[in-house]
């Protein structure tokens, strides 16, 4: 398999500089070359939010840092930043450039939590890995380093309360509108969900809260496993998975009768009570506009290209296919270098994508080469492709209908929209209409 | 010490080449005086903010040659800024009605083993894949901090695959550690050319070379009414057009920042004059940049003809507006040579320029003419600028700054800056083109907009309303340059 990348589509392991910013009133500081960060946020991210972008400090690693080492103008730059910026928790993040000399970068931190000062680091140096690979790391060190020290109480469980690992903020471009529903409905279910990132959360005070969750959620293909599984191992917290992300009324209702039944403190009946609710409202909409789908006579999409990671490939195809009604393309590919313990999962997913058919994947990281399998395999049907910026002149090229998805999502501007539940179902429903209608002079 | 060498595998940075500094704080006659006489020193901040890198740099000029391929050799995450370049390029397409192409750019992926083992034989592995996806006419390897310190033997594989494949595969040197100053990356980029795609002139043509980003056309008109033709370098053209532009009859640089490397190797290596002259900003500097390219070009008559056809088209309007905008208060932010001539246009148009936060300062350019510092011109022709301030972006020392001294106006030239202005309720435009404000014409142009700008106050006083501020109470109390010590001499000029 190619480990070169034509197209890059996700960022390096210092790419979780961006699930720093996620966090309400948290910001990096960056121990890096000088361009890193803002690279990071060219790919991931529209708008700097409250501090991140040109506000994020960062040693801006030089020669002399290179050749006689960066902890004392890293020491220099966390004094400052306590002084300068006003923020809840500083999380060190190191680059290539520190994590290949090898600056003591733990010691240089511990040296300010022992004033008592809101601040924890994670080695991140690009080559390491990747931002969908590190997201978990910085969970892990704020977990550990943070929240484990200053949560008032981490023994007494609180009935009903989770904590949702479900959205890698930035590299998921709809992250906010995602993780909005996905609380909207664990809430609407009876829960308390912890959200942890965007403006739905209760920010570092609610990371405190952490241990006392009566069970975590993932909704992952498989980032944020390994964080429920800390969570697991540290507090006890036992946690459910679900695999892809949840879009529409079968995989929503599927998603939120299984968490009821995951909690022990949830009302089951009250649960189910407001999922029919909710599936009835969503149908109204489906069965309003099924004549739609039937009988546009003039051309509208019949199989689609997934090009997207796991988490999302998996619950779009899903949606697709069984709500929509349009039909998976010969391969769908996954685009997140997915580790190979995940991927057999993934396949077999697929492989009953519904009850009558199976679908075929790859994975790989080089788009230049999805594209030039797609071209090949041009399909007859006009096509949809769920992809990235990249995927513009492909689009053209096939006469297919595209919605980028993910990053680079270039020519989207997207604040709070988001494809999770049954909101995001319907939203996705409009948007890939809105661009097939929109091709019609 | 000549600052031009086509031997050397890799071109010193600003600092060591040009003295360069990115920390000074003053007037801006000040730091002419400094750099002048040879005792400028620079300042280090013991607290920073992100920067941007060469390697950032190196490949927006490299990666709109329209049948190149790019590949950069490093961790995926350098690749980060690949879309945005695509998305420049491809909106430069439609503005010159070039059929849409993708930007056709690999990275090498470099992972934590091949920090340890090695990453030459991805680079190999990429280089090929490049050429045979993209059958391009040349290829440029970019390097980065992992592949440098690790010291990957870049030029050994780029010379090889030269062989192998038959077109030009060129190694451009452009770690982001080398430099605090990622205009270093230009010069990296211009260095890769010349020393490996340009050749040696056969001839000399009508063709002037244009160094520039990405702006409107506005050279044309004047120089084909000279007699001559407008080339712009380096993107949008092609391999075999760069290789030519050793016989052009004349170098612009629409920013010495940008291009004062390749003006300078072209003209020392292959002898093709370079404009060295003010920039044209503002009635002087247009006037003196005029008479050095009729002059370079042996257009003298007609160039005098043109200074008053223009003149007399502009200066009634230019009246009206400075009626309206003197008085104004104005703070700008902006890379260096650029920075300088827009507060030269400024104060052409009467706005009072309060101060200038400006991304770094060579005190000399490759051709180590003094005719060509634009900061100079503009403190001899307009008068000192207080608050002058070398400060490479550090948004924290801008909003300090912006929160004393409340500009009617202020001007940005780069990303991730406006936002500050904005928040706290001031007018802020931000003009992309680089040719915007080019000549007499763009008096008027900048003018206009500002007008416009200044009018348009309901969005930012009600974001003013509603925004919140990352930096403490304390921070906004203390002096801007609370951080800003350590001065060190330059020697390298």
């Amino acid at each position: 398999m190619s480990k070169l990348i034509e197209q890059p589509r996700y960022s390096c392991a210092l790419g979780v500089q961006q699930t720093v910013i996620a966090i309400q009133r948290a910001v990096p500081i960056v121990h890096a070359g000088p361009g890193c960060s803002t690279k990071i946020h060219s790919l991931l991210g529209q708008g700097e939010g409250y501090a991140g972008g040109s506000t994020i400090p960062c040693t801006n690693a030089s020669e002399s840092e290179v050749v006689f080492g960066g902890e004392k103008k890293l020491k220099g730059v966390i004094d400052g930043a306590f002084k300068v910026i006003d923020a809840d928790l500083f999380v060190v993040l190191t680059g290539c450039t520190s994590d290949i000399v090898g600056d003591d970068v733990g010691q240089v931190t511990r040296e300010f939590q022992n004033l008592g000062k809101p601040i924890v680091f994670a080695e991140t140096g690009g080559f390491k890995s990747n931002n969908y690979v590190s997201h978990d790391l910085i969970i892990k060190a704020i977990i550990e380093q943070y929240v484990d020290r200053y949560a008032p109480a981490k023994d007494q469980v609180i009935p009903g309360l989770v904590n949702v690992f479900a959205s890698i903020p930035y590299q998921d471009p709809y992250w906010i509108g995602n993780l909005q529903e996905i609380k909207r409905l664990l809430t609407g279910i009876g829960l308390t969900p912890n959200i942890l990132f965007g403006p739905e959360s209760g920010g570092v005070s609610e990371w405190l809260t952490v241990p006392q969750a009566e069970f975590n959620i993932v909704v992952s293909a498989w980032p944020g496993l390994k964080s429920a599984k800390l969570l697991k191992r540290k507090y006890g917290t036992p946690f459910y998975h679900f695999p892809y992300l949840p879009v529409g009324g079968l995989e929503t209702g599927r998603f939120l009768r299984e968490v009821a039944a995951f909690g022990d403190s949830v009302d089951r009946e009250k649960a189910e009570k407001f999922i029919a609710d909710e599936e009835r409202k969503f149908y109204t909409h489906i069965e309003r506009t099924a004549d739609f789908m039937l009988e546009f006579r003039y051309g509208i999409p019949r199989v689609f290209y997934t090009i997207l990671d796991a988490t999302y490939a998996v619950g779009f195809s899903k949606y697709l296919l069984n709500e929509l009604g349009i039909l998976p393309a010969d391969v769908q590919y996954i685009v997140d270098d997915t580790p190979e313990q995940y991927r057999e999962g993934i396949r077999e997913q697929f492989r009953r994508i519904s009850d009558r058919r199976s679908a075929k994947v790859e994975f790989s990281v080089d788009g230049g080469e999805i594209q030039e399998n797609i071209r090949k395999s041009s399909p007859k049907q006009r096509a949809l492709i769920l992809g990235s910026g990249w995927e513009r002149d492909l689009a053209v090229d096939i006469g297919a209908d595209l919605l980028p998805v993910s990053v680079p999502i270039t020519y989207r501007l997207v604040l709070n929209c988001g494809y999770a539940g049954y909101n995001g179902g319907l939203r996705l429903i409009e948007d890939i209409y809105d661009r097939v209608l929109g091709t019609y002079r | 010490m000549p600052k031009v060498n086509l031997n050397l595998t890799e071109v010193p940075v600003r600092e060591k080449r040009l003295g360069s500094i990115t920390g000074f704080a003053g007037t801006a006659g000040e730091l002419v005086d400094c750099s002048s006489s040879g005792c400028l020193k620079d300042g280090t901040r013991s607290f920073s903010q992100c920067m941007g890198c060469s390697s950032g740099n190196a490949f927006c000029q490299l990666s709109m040659i329209r049948d190149a391929a790019m590949v950069n050799h490093a961790p995926v995450g350098c690749a980060g800024d690949f879309f945005g370049y695509n998305f420049v390029y491809r909106v430069g397409q439609m503005e010159r009605d070039l059929p849409p192409a993708i930007g056709r750019y690999f990275n090498t992926n470099i992972e934590e083993m091949d920090t340890v083992f090695g990453a030459l034989s991805k680079l190999e592995k990429t280089i090929r894949l490049a050429y045979d996806r993209v059958k391009p006419n040349a290829i440029f390897v970019t390097t980065s901090c992992a592949s440098g310190i690790i010291g990957e033997d870049v030029e050994s594989v780029t010379d090889r695959m030269t062989k192998e494949l038959g077109i030009p595969v060129v190694n451009c040197v452009c770690e982001g550690f080398r430099s605090k100053i990622w205009t270093s990356g230009f010069d990296a980029a211009y260095h890769s050319i010349v020393r490996k795609i340009v050749k040696p002139p056969q001839k000399r043509t009508n063709k002037v070379n244009i160094i520039n980003f990405w702006g409107s056309d506005v050279f044309s008109k004047l120089l084909n009414r000279l007699g001559y033709e407008a080339n712009y370098v380096v993107p949008f053209s092609t391999v075999s057009q760069l290789e030519t532009i050793s016989e052009a009859a004349a170098t612009i640089q629409i920013c010495p920042t940008l291009g004062t490397y390749m003006g300078a190797a072209l003209e020392q290596v292959y002898g093709v004059p370079e404009i060295k002259a003010p920039m044209a900003y503002g009635l002087a500097g247009t006037d003196a940049w005029m008479r050095e390219l009729g002059r370079v070009l042996d257009r003298e008559d007609e160039i005098e003809e043109i200074i008053l056809e223009e003149r007399a088209a502009v200066l009634p309007k230019l009246e009206e507006y400075r009626a309206k905008l003197t008085g104004t208060t104005c703070y700008l932010t902006a890379g260096s040579a650029h920075g300088h001539a827009l507060i030269a246009l400024l104060r052409e148009l009467g706005i009072d320029v309060q101060g200038a936060a400006i991304f770094h300062h060579d005190p000399i350019y490759d051709n180590e003419s003094s005719a060509a510092d634009m900061l100079d011109h503009t403190v001899k022709t307009y008068g000192d600028i207080k608050g002058y301030n070398v400060c490479n972006k550090q948004a924290y020392e801008l909003v300090n700054i912006l929160n004393r001294v409340r500009p009617d106006l202020m001007i940005a030239r780069h990303g991730g800056m406006t936002l500050w202005g904005a928040k706290l309720g001031i007018p802020t435009l931000l003009i992309g083109d680089e040719h915007f404000s080019w000549g007499y014409q763009g008096l008027l142009n900048y003018a206009e907009r500002i007008l416009e700008t200044l009018d348009n106050r309901e969005f930012v006083t009600n974001l003013a309303k509603h925004s919140s501020m990352p930096y403490t109470k304390w921070w906004l109390e203390q002096d801007p340059y609370t951080f800003l010590g350590g001065s060190t001499h330059v020697k390298a000029y």
